[in-house]
């Protein structure tokens, strides 16, 4: 085995190992949210998800970036097989190992190189959106900072993976071309051909080309490799969790919030003397920290696990918050920043946690810190952010949540909310008018 | 229309050892709401052309809780819904119709998981079935050649999935059905859901209503249907914001059917 293969196989082990790490400490992060069971209504789910995540149907709503990312999807899932064939190459120290399917590889190849070419135009072109015509979503204060980083790095990233591919295979073509022994003649070059000559690539010396095609080779391995691992302190985690977010949608209308069977027990007890009050909720032990039963949610650990995947999921896109009615009329309210916080609060604890080596000590800090009462009490719960956004994820429920919390645990509202729940409690109506008064519209 | 309405209560009926076809729950703001009267009154004036065999709670009914629970008081949710519905299976209660989308959730979403399971339906979709059933019949009349537009209630709209049954019967008018840019699952908020309509908004640079009212008004309507008395209540304050009252107007489609029948 060459010194070359030995040093590929323990880059891919290195880097798998890694990656499967960083995915099992995002897992546990999920986890420390409450349970919930959404496993029921499999068929459904399995049909949410061909549809939403695979077959990117919430993406097409707003048509240019919809069909661009669904080149960039594309190329990213197609050119994955080039990447199986990197692999057998590296491993077994080959070269284009998948040349033995004839005029099959050629079209592999071709379609790859084309797809390629996309994928490099759509991000070169959301680069552009992003930082030169300055979309609305794309340049609000709520990206400040690391994430619109982030999301430069990301389609500069994708942009070299993609010219360090064609280039590859242009100096490959080139060297096929002048019949150096180990180029064997195979595939169709339809981008990186035209690229060749225009580059000049056929006069170079074979060692040169070599050379190219080689630090091209390790380049693209090495960078899916540190891209793999870039994901899990980045945005990018949506292109794995967009699956199992949208298999584990909300399947109930948007509008429906979510039960709290206890508090529904202890009403129950309270109206009827026969029910007895419900018993005290088993203690729930969390990262080794006890965690008091709470009315909503103060922290990550008070919401659900999904609501947590939701956190991961959320790519920053900004869709949700471009239709929000509160904040395109001026409120603080973003749907967007409220799953930015959830996330950056759920990595906070999860650094935390690792610090107690696995347990957790209050900090004194909450998802309350970042997300103020202003925010929760702009939400009308229309739901154009969880219609809008293209993976399901669903800030409502997450505000729901917080705003049980406010009120339940802190009795802290807003005053004209108090009257209303004053009313509501003794007249059995949202305003001053008595159960009396019920019938007098077929009076007047 | 100021001519009392005999309108017979669940209790009376049950006393005489009958059931109506359906229960009609007007809710708070039907009850209460002098603008929203209006559209329980021409609701019911629909419902006696139809020859329906209704019924209301009346002095039973009580708010469903969803401004309570949107505004994170679930204790008094419970208090409510429990209370509702033992009423309500108390009178063996098959089928509900009701005017407001926030009701309508509520009953049809929320009290399944306290027993009360109800066929539930928006008044919008009972017009739009007794039209096809041909129980009343409605041709043009005064908003024929009037260009409307349908403001979607998102607790009808995005949040129970009913987009065509209000556009359906504003069809049977005869009249110019206009879409605003923001329509059915893209459709903007009037502002008074989650429990809005009884705070203040939180500061901002507008109101919500005001987008949205400027948003109808552009289409160049005449008429702004809508389908919630709060949506109701937000455009019509909308509308005299921009001035507009004289031209534009903000009706319920209920108001819209009994009106161009002549119910």
């Amino acid at each position: 085995m060459s010194p070359a293969q030995l040093l590929f196989i323990a880059l891919l082990a290195g880097g798998g190992i890694l990656f499967g790490r960083n995915l099992m400490r995002v897992r546990r992060n999920i986890l420390l949210g409450r349970d919930e069971d959404r496993s029921n209504r499999r068929a459904e789910r399995w049909a949410v998800m061909a549809r939403v995540a695979l077959g990117q149907g919430k993406m097409v709503v707003r048509p240019v970036a919809g069909l661009l990312h669904i080149v960039v999807y594309a190329g990213f899932v197609i050119i994955n097989i080039e990447v199986l064939e990197i692999v057998v190459d590296g491993v077994f120290g080959t070269h284009r190992a998948f040349a033995f399917l004839g005029p099959a590889y050629d079209l592999l190849i071709g379609s790859f190189e084309v797809l390629a070419l996309g994928v490099w135009a759509a991000c070169a072109i959301f680069l552009v959106r992003r930082n030169l015509i300055r979309l609305r979503r794309f340049v609000m204060k709520e990206l400040d900072g690391w994430p619109r980083t982030d999301a430069n790095l990301i389609l500069a990233t994708e942009i070299a993976l993609m010219s360090a591919f064609l280039l590859m295979n242009a100096a490959d073509l080139a060297l096929q071309q002048q019949q150096v022994e180990h180029y064997v003649q195979v595939g169709a070059f339809p981008v990186s051909g035209p690229l060749a000559s225009l580059l000049g690539l056929h006069a170079l010396a074979p060692s040169t080309l070599i050379a190219i095609e080689r630090t091209c080779w390790w380049f693209h391995i090495i960078g899916i490799m540190a891209f793999l691992n870039y994901l899990v302190v980045s945005k990018h985690l949506h292109i794995l969790l967009a699956f199992p977010n949208t298999w584990y949608s909300k399947l109930e209308p948007r509008t429906k919030v979510a039960e709290m069977p206890r508090v529904a027990d202890e009403v129950r007890s309270m109206l009827d003397a026969t029910v007895p009050p419900p018993a005290a909720a088993a203690p729930r032990t969390v990262a080794g920290a006890e965690m008091p039963e709470r009315f909503g949610a103060r922290d990550v650990f008070d919401l659900t696990w999904k609501n947590l995947l939701d956190a991961y999921t959320c790519t920053e896109c900004g869709r949700c918050t471009s239709e929000c009615p509160a904040n395109l009329t001026g409120k603080l309210l973003s749907p967007r920043k409220v799953m930015m916080d959830t996330r950056d609060r759920l990595e906070e604890v999860g650094r935390a946690i690792d610090v107690g080596k696995g347990t957790w000590k209050d900090d004194g800090r909450s998802l309350h810190t970042r997300i103020s009462e202003e925010e929760l009490w702009a939400c009308t719960t229309c739901n154009a952010c969880t219609q809008a956004c293209p993976v399901n994820i669903d800030p409502v429920d997450i505000i729901m949540q917080m705003r049980r919390y406010k009120v339940m645990e802190e009795s802290s509202t807003r005053p004209a909310l108090t009257g209303m729940f004053n009313n509501v409690e003794n007249n059995g109506a949202p305003w001053a008018f008595g159960p009396d008064k019920r019938m007098d519209w077929a009076r007047s | 229309m100021t001519d009392p309405v005999r309108i017979p209560t669940m209790a009376e009926l049950a006393a005489a050892g009958e059931a109506p076809e359906v229960l009609f729950w007007v809710g708070c703001a039907g009850a209460f709401d002098d603008r929203a009267r209006r559209i329980t009154k021409a609701f019911v004036r629909i419902l006696h052309a139809a020859k329906v065999r209704f019924a209301v709670l009346g002095t039973e009914e009580s708010c469903t809780g969803d401004p309570a629970r949107r505004a994170g008081n679930e204790f008094l949710f419970q208090m409510q819904a429990q209370q509702n519905v033992a009423v309500l299976n108390g009178y063996g209660v098959k089928r509900i119709v009701t005017a407001c989308p926030h009701c309508f959730n509520t009953l049809r979403n929320e009290y399944p998981a306290l027993g009360g399971s109800y066929e539930v339906m928006h008044h919008t979709q009972f017009i739009n079935a007794l039209l096809k059933e041909g129980r009343i019949k409605v041709e043009g009349g005064d908003f024929k050649g009037k260009r409307i537009t349908f403001h979607d209630p998102c607790y009808l709209g995005r949040g129970n999935g009913e987009y065509e049954a209000p556009r359906e019967v504003l069809l049977k008018l005869d009249a110019a059905l206009v879409e605003m840019k923001r329509s059915r699952a893209q459709g903007f908020c009037c502002g008074a859901g989650g429990a809005q309509m009884f705070k203040e908004a939180e500061p901002g640079d507008k109101e919500v209503n005001h987008e949205r009212s400027e948003e109808a008004v552009a289409t160049g309507a005449q008429i702004i249907a809508a389908g919630c008395p709060f949506c109701n209540t937000m455009l019509t304050d909308g509308v005299k914001k921009l001035q507009q009252e004289g031209r534009v107007q903000v009706l319920d489609v209920a108001e819209l059917i009994a009106g161009a029948g002549e119910l």
